[in-house]
């Protein structure tokens, strides 16, 4: 019989739609990350890295990029005999089917694949952080504590820990109680949505549970698990971890990758980050061109100036522009002498000439003030900037605007354009 | 397609100096993140060509190494794939491969079961895009026997190591010339022939009887009366690397945008190895201008009209110019490199200033690092 001891669920389905139009079309476990990389490329390296070869990925939300990524699993040697890794989108059932509605729903909806790997321990991630992490020493550390639960928590400024889950636990690591973002936090212990389930513990947990409705981990299953009087544990990760869930921590995570030795350091050749190799030639930097504080991706082509910005791969930047603070993903083009402060730029964006981002005071976003705020200007992926418009801070684009889309042309601070009718 | 590919990539020869005391030259490094025989490979997978077999002898490693699967060029199929033949003794052999002739004899079996009607037959060491099915088609068209690949050369300082060709003006080739030592023909072989299969192992099997071992000298130019053989004119690019100046200008002519443009963005793609390196980083300091940078390069210094390999570290201070960077060099803070081809995996220390004079100097240096 296959016998696998750890296999991994990965919940890569959620949209997240505090990315605003960034994840109009992709799945936040696909939106680029680092000028090379795409969210999910962390856990699942993290996955290979640790020994895991067996992956379970459950999509839903825009699978397509997400698909495309993952294949059979070559890039992050996932192509397994037995195991390797698995898509798992929701299926239609004889009666009552349904989309996953809650993480630990989606989960539920897959008893079967797990079945099949008959494991121990069951590893469950999210598709949405940036981190290495060793899951085997996280293991070892649930096997010493004869665990049932064994949660990853690691400690965040105590003024931050309301927007947390809270760990409260006793001398021996042990989880007392639980805080689901708690206005005042007794302990500065956050968990990471990372968690070792005991096979027959979660498995027993998602079949009580199975009409819970939208069943989630952090509200459902670890509540029930803890009235059960189930031996939970946090294990203490003090490493780098980054919650890339706004677009102000999206942006930070990625700036902070060009500092002289990053935090979070790509460059060690241990705990490698792999990923789909999408462009091969080098990059291509002109006599004109400069480039400071910055990392830039295979196969783009610099004729402007850079500086503290992450570039994606088969991105071109024509002359006499200059590019500040910004985040642009693969394959975008930009024309020349325009000037770009403080965006993020998705993938095959096509900005004119003399074009200006980023120009004027802040102000709230008339559309979504909660998503689109930190000053930066965002644009949706295979959106289209025509030339010579001005657009300011707090705004976002998507889709192919023309001049006729900029009143005076100019988009003002706090503005919003989407078009092609997708609703973000 | 109908055809089976061979590349020839057993060779050495002086004219690569130091570089060649480490790999094959179908091993060099091309163009910040291929190697020379990703070239030959890609153009045969893009071909639709399915079965090929990469013939080996001097240096072998470092070509292994890179051919080590055969996913990246999309051979790996059930039909087909990517086989690599090096000498070995057997029954009838002890000899290591005497000649391009004598290589495809000792491996006359793969010819033998193969059932493709027609061969490519390439070298190693070219840099170019061909799709093989158009010389296939002028090939039948001609009713020839054999097919010879051609370029007219312009710049005629090189003719020399070549072989060259003259023909009639339908193509047929009259006049072969090994590598003369004067000459007025501008036209050369690239080493990229079609032949018929069935063609091909007859002719191997006399020549060895005949212990007669060259392809050039002893098939082509032995019978280039009694066969047809054709000349089938490259107009593209196409640049072959094997000596240090070659290998030098090779690589820097991907620092026009029209040669990247036709090998980088224009379809079919050169393929290669893939490693995982990280997006190139730019520190403070930091100051490249008309280069090609490759991934996992970290750089502090002034680099220009260079060519950075994979993985190199370029210290702060350093200035680069009109150099190429092998994979993995690190150059130490305040150095000095000019005119310099830096062999793979070279460590220089601090304050170290290398210039080349004339054709460019090749360093190799190995010291201990200490961070």
């Amino acid at each position: 019989m296959i016998k696998k001891e750890m296999i991994a669920m990965l919940l890569a389905g959620g949209q997240g739609s505090r990315l605003g139009v960034l994840t109009s079309k992709v799945a936040k476990p696909a939106v680029a990350f680092g000028g090379k990389y795409r969210i999910i490329d962390f856990p699942l390296s993290n996955c290979i890295n640790s020994g895991i070869d067996t992956v379970g990925v459950l999509t839903q939300y825009q699978p397509l990029r997400l698909n495309t990524h993952i294949g059979i699993g070559i890039p992050w040697d996932l192509d397994r005999n037995v195991g390797g890794v698995t898509v798992l989108p929701p299926y239609e059932k004889s009666t009552n089917s349904e989309w996953y509605t809650g993480t630990a729903n989606a989960i539920y909806q897959n008893l079967e694949y797990m079945e099949q790997y008959n494991p121990d321990y069951v590893l469950i991630l999210s598709g949405d952080h940036i981190y290495k992490m060793d899951y085997k020493i996280m293991l070892d550390y649930h096997k010493a504590n004869n665990a049932d639960i064994t949660i990853a928590a690691m400690p965040v400024p105590i003024e931050e820990a309301s927007r947390f889950g809270i760990v409260i636990t006793d001398g021996d690591n042990r989880i007392t109680e639980f805080e689901e973002k708690p206005a005042n936090p007794r302990s500065n212990l956050a968990s990471m949505g990372i968690y070792i389930f005991s096979w027959k513990v979660l498995r027993d947990a998602l079949i009580k549970l199975k009409d819970q409705q939208e069943c989630d981990f952090g509200k459902h299953v670890i509540p029930y698990c803890f009235e059960q009087n189930k031996r939970l544990f946090a294990y203490e990760y003090n490493g780098y971890w980054k919650d890339v869930g706004t677009l102000s921590s999206y942006w930070e995570a990625n700036m902070e990758l060009i500092d002289i030795i990053p935090v979070f350091n790509l460059y060690e050749e241990f705990w490698k980050i792999y990923t789909k190799t999408d462009a091969i030639p080098p990059q291509y930097v002109s006599a004109d061109a400069y480039i400071e504080k910055s990392i830039i991706g295979d196969g783009s082509e610099i004729y402007g100036k850079v500086y503290n910005s992450v570039i994606g791969s088969g991105v071109v930047i024509e002359e006499g522009t200059v590019v500040r603070d910004s985040i642009i993903m693969q394959d975008t083009k930009v024309g020349k002498n325009t000037i770009i402060n403080k965006a993020i730029i998705a993938e095959e964006v096509t900005i004119g000439d003399n074009v200006e981002l980023g120009v004027g005071d802040e102000a709230d976003n008339v559309f979504k003030p909660a998503i689109y705020n930190s000053g930066l200007v965002t644009i949706g992926e295979c959106s289209v900037v025509p030339d010579g418009v001005k657009i300011g801070k707090n705004t976002a684009i998507s889709g192919e605007t023309t001049a006729d889309d900029y009143e005076n042309g100019m988009l003002v601070s706090g503005g919003v354009i989407i078009k092609a009718g997708d609703n973000v | 397609m109908k055809a089976i590919g061979i590349i020839l990539a057993g060779g050495n020869n002086k004219m690569m100096k130091e570089l060649s005391n480490k790999r094959a030259i179908a091993a060099m490094p091309v163009a910040g993140s291929y190697r020379s025989i990703d070239f030959s490979l890609s153009n045969m997978s893009n071909s639709r060509i399915q079965k090929v077999a990469v013939i080996t002898q001097y240096n072998a490693r470092s070509l292994n190494e890179h051919l080590s699967s055969s996913k990246w060029w999309d051979f790996g199929r059930k039909q087909g794939g990517l086989f690599v033949f090096t000498p070995t003794i057997t029954a009838d052999s002890s000899y290591w491969y005497r000649g391009t002739a004598d290589s495809l004899y000792q491996n006359l079996h793969f010819l033998k079961s193969s059932h493709e009607p027609y061969v490519v037959i390439a070298s190693g060491d070219g840099v170019y895009k061909l799709d093989y099915n158009k010389v296939l088609e002028y090939h039948i068209e001609k009713k020839a026997d054999i097919t010879v690949v051609v370029k007219k050369m312009e710049d005629k300082s090189e003719i020399n190591r070549f072989g060259v060709v003259s023909m009639t003006e339908e193509g047929r080739i009259t006049e072969i010339d090994e590598k003369p030592l004067e000459t007025n023909l501008s036209t050369v072989s690239t080493g990229i022939y079609i032949i018929r299969r069935r063609l091909l192992i007859e002719l191997i099997e006399k020549a060895a009887e005949e212990d007669r071992h060259d392809f050039v000298r002893d098939i082509l130019m032995r019978y280039k009366n009694i066969k047809k053989i054709y000349a089938y004119k490259l107009e593209s690019y196409w640049s072959n690397i094997s000596t240090v100046e070659s290998y030098y200008k090779t690589n820097m002519d991907f620092l026009n945008r029209e040669v990247r443009d036709y090998f980088f963005n224009q379809y079919p793609e050169i393929y290669t190895k893939v490693d995982d390196s990280p997006p190139a980083k730019y520190n403070c300091g930091s100051d490249v201008k008309n280069s090609l940078v490759s991934s996992g390069c970290i750089v502090n210094g002034t680099v220009e009209n260079s060519i950075l390999f994979k993985k190199i570290y370029v210290g702060n201070n350093c200035v680069i110019k009109n150099s190429i960077i092998l994979n993995d060099a690190y150059i130490g803070d305040n150095s000095y490199i000019e005119n310099c081809i830096v062999e793979s995996g070279s460590t220089i220390k601090a304050n170290t200033r290398y210039v080349g004079e004339g054709s460019p100097m090749i360093v190799t240096e190995n010291n201990p690092l200490y961070y």
